[in-house]
């Protein structure tokens, strides 16, 4: 059976306990170290969404994917200082600060997605019927190739991206005690909040479309069955290709994402934060959508809880392990349906 | 196999008595074949337009260094190019072969061991082996794809051990003082393996090559040989003809490792030291990149990748610099071609996927499978590898 592209009409059950895990993450990280955690996990959940949607629907492991979320933070960073000619100057007028930033997500999302309709074009269709270590090979050579351009491009060393969101704190929590349990208080900015609201809505808006609309229905058709969906007039090279297109463009909101939140990049990023949405997406279940995204916050909670407890330097040996121990285990992940076992 | 490649062709006969020889004594004449190319590589330097570039004593260390990743290829292609299963971690098994000996032969290290080279490079292969079988047992069940990514954590989580447990690894700094390979004198003829003389280190990894491409190609004849193209072919099939796919796989898995773990022996004897930025991903896209352009299942295809992209690397580009900025010219003389070395791979990556995916050396077994679409037409045509398949 094959592993198919999957969205669910009502709330997962398991999912019914989130609301608890949140709240205990909460108060055992603190409020300043949980805001961190649901910023990275929204990062993640994005390009996580990408990698599932693509191996959902003609299980390719897009190993480029990472490397089109760098490119995504790089051209974020080019739109805020080439034409935009912006400085570190937070934007205190709501309105400019909007305009400021659809100028950016906007161009940054199409031509992220226009990245991935072009690497499945060139890279990966010619090779559709080739065996499967064939188009993997060239995802990963795609990868170089990007990280080598970008590298060519801007140089070795880290860019700082400006810092346009104004250090404006929305809520404020004070310091509060649960018996001897001390739960660190703290302020919440804007700009956290603004990412964690736009990346659920992302995330929403996907959601309706592969599930209520004529082309949502072309992909899932698609991953359930190519021959059966192309007799039944599906387009199968354009579903295909959007697919891409989806996936690119959320990862590039994710790369506009984390220019804005950790204020530089460097062409080396996409490696490992691709490998960690990857390890959200097998988590979650690949395939799933919703599985995706909740395996991307399960991540970066478990980055940031060995962080806070001081091994922040063994974090990546901490997701990998993860990765490995879910695969091993529970190869279908959270969410997922079984896996056949297929060569 | 045996039968055509001693069929006499229509060519000369000289090439017809050249095949058989090679089909009948195949390991004489890799012993040959690797004399001849031992003894001709140094000299040839020594003519014009090499010996411009470098001097010997510079281009036989080349050699020697150029010998790891031939021996690295020949690793990785037990398990990419026979049994087919993509392992994105290679440099992991090479980290833990070069530490092993780190530990087991450096002063420096907390150990305090004092063990001789020549053991180790046995010890080392066979701990990296161990770390394969470790690996590979859990998740050798897994689908292709969801391996390469097994592997893949796998190769970023050892060096990332490697440099996190300082305690025990130094960190970044690594291990040095780690000692040469040391032989016993007969009489007065002393060999004397140093950082300034590279010939003993070259003899030896020749030796070394010879010897593990005697078991190479005496492995890929033998029933586990034939069971891994069987399941690299069809696993389905070769599990319903009796094959037990996950000791077979394992056993690839196993073979490939020790390999890296005796190139990794090698290699920390021949540099000195150890550190975990020597062990990064490129170095596994960059064997992963020469077993490909070589031909994947094509042992001596794999070689000759090796050695070309080795080449490439250390010395064509350096050239290319040194050559465009004598010259004068206004866009090229700026240009760091060396920065664009892993730009090259992925472009050879692709390039060769999309347009001849058996590599340039292709195995004709492979070629057939990788040309599946057109098999009528590929599978009368006489073969055109001279190399041996």
């Amino acid at each position: 059976m094959a592993t198919t592209l999957r969205v669910r009409a009502g709330i997962p059950r398991s999912l019914l306990f989130t609301p608890a895990a949140l709240v205990i993450a909460l108060l055992l990280l603190g409020v300043p170290q949980f805001m961190n955690a649901m910023t990275l996990g929204a990062i993640y959940a994005l390009i996580a969404l990408g990698y599932t949607m693509v191996y959902g629907i003609i299980e390719l492991i897009n190993f480029a994917h990472g490397e089109v979320f760098m490119v995504g933070a790089f051209a974020s960073l080019w739109v805020l200082t080439t034409p935009l000619g912006l400085l570190d100057r937070p934007m205190n007028d709501p309105l400019q600060l909007a305009v400021t930033l659809a100028a950016v997500v906007i161009p940054v999302m199409l031509f992220m997605g226009l990245l991935g309709v072009i690497i499945e074009r060139f890279a990966y269709r010619p090779l559709r019927h080739a065996p499967r270590l064939a188009p993997l090979i060239t995802a990963i050579g795609v990868s170089f190739i990007l990280q080598n351009i970008i590298q060519v491009l801007f140089g070795p060393s880290p860019h700082p991206t400006p810092q346009i969101f104004p250090k404006v704190d929305w809520l404020s929590v004070p310091s509060f005690n649960i018996g001897d349990f001390a739960v660190a208080g703290g302020t919440v900015r804007g700009l956290n909040l603004s990412i964690i609201v736009a990346a659920v809505l992302l995330m929403a808006v996907l959601q309706l479309f592969v599930a209520r609309t004529r082309l949502g229905r072309a992909m899932r058709s698609t991953s359930q069955d190519r021959e059966a969906a192309a007799l039944m007039g599906v387009d199968i090279n354009q579903t295909i290709a959007i697919t891409f297109f989806i996936a690119g463009a959320l990862a590039g909101a994710g790369g506009v994402i984390y220019g804005l939140y950790f204020g530089s990049v460097q062409f080396n990023l996409g490696f490992f934060t691709g490998l960690k949405a990857f390890t959200a997406a097998v988590l979650g279940g690949i395939g799933n959508t919703v599985g995706a995204a909740v395996g991307g916050f399960i991540i970066a909670f478990i980055e940031v809880f060995a962080a806070n407890l001081g091994y922040s330097r063994w974090s990546e040996v901490a997701v990998f392990s993860v990765l490995i121990l879910v695969l091993v285990f529970r190869p279908s992940g959270l969410f997922g349906q079984a896996l056949g076992e297929r060569a | 196999m045996t039968a055509r490649a001693a069929a006499p062709r229509n060519n000369t006969s000289l090439r017809a008595t050249f095949s058989r020889f090679t089909s009948e004594h195949r390991s004489l004449s890799i012993i040959l074949a690797w004399l001849v190319i031992g003894l001709t590589l140094p000299a040839l330097v020594l003519l014009p337009p090499l010996s411009t570039f470098q001097n010997q004593v510079v281009w036989v260390d080349g050699f020697a260094i150029s010998g790891i990743y031939i021996l690295l290829a020949l690793g990785l292609n037990i398990v990419v190019g026979f049994a087919g299963l993509l392992d994105l971690g290679y440099a992991a098994f090479f980290a833990i072969g070069s530490y092993t000996f780190a530990f087991a032969a450096s002063p420096q290290a907390i150990t305090h061991l004092n063990i001789p080279f020549w053991p180790m490079l046995v010890v080392g292969a066979l701990i990296a082996a161990l770390f394969g079988i470790l690996l590979g047992a859990p998740t050798l069940r897994l689908r292709g794809d969801y391996l390469a990514i097994v592997t893949l954590g796998f190769g970023e989580i050892v060096p990332a051990i490697f440099l996190n447990a300082d305690a025990v690894t130094k960190g970044t700094n690594g291990i040095g003082g780690i000692p040469q390979p040391q032989l016993p004198c007969i009489g007065d003829f002393c060999v004397h393996f140093t950082f300034i003389n590279p010939f003993p280190f070259y003899v030896t990894m020749i030796a070394i090559l010879a010897v593990v491409m005697i078991l190479i190609y005496r492995l890929q004849d033998s029933r586990l040989g034939r069971a891994w193209m069987a399941i690299r072919e069809d696993e389905l099939a070769a599990a319903s003809s009796g094959i037990n796919t996950i000791t077979t796989k394992l056993l690839a898995f196993a073979l490939g490792a020790s390999t890296a773990g005796f190139a990794g022996v090698f290699s920390a004897s021949k540099l000195g030291n150890v550190t975990p930025d020597q062990f990064q991903f490129s170095v596994s896209f960059t064997v992963l990149a020469m077993v490909v352009l070589g031909g994947m299942g094509n042992s001596w295809g794999v070689v000759i990748g090796a050695f070309t992209l080795y080449t490439i690397q250390s010395v064509l580009l350096k050239e290319l610099n040194q050559f465009f900025q004598g010259q004068h010219i206004p866009i090229l003389q700026n240009i760091d071609f060396v920065q664009y070395q892993f730009l090259l791979y992925g472009l050879a990556l692709v390039v060769m996927m999309l347009v001849r995916p058996e590599g340039l050396f292709p195995s004709n077994r492979r070629r057939r499978e990788l040309h599946e679409e057109t098999a009528e037409d590929t599978d009368i045509a006489p073969p055109t590898s001279q190399l041996g398949d």
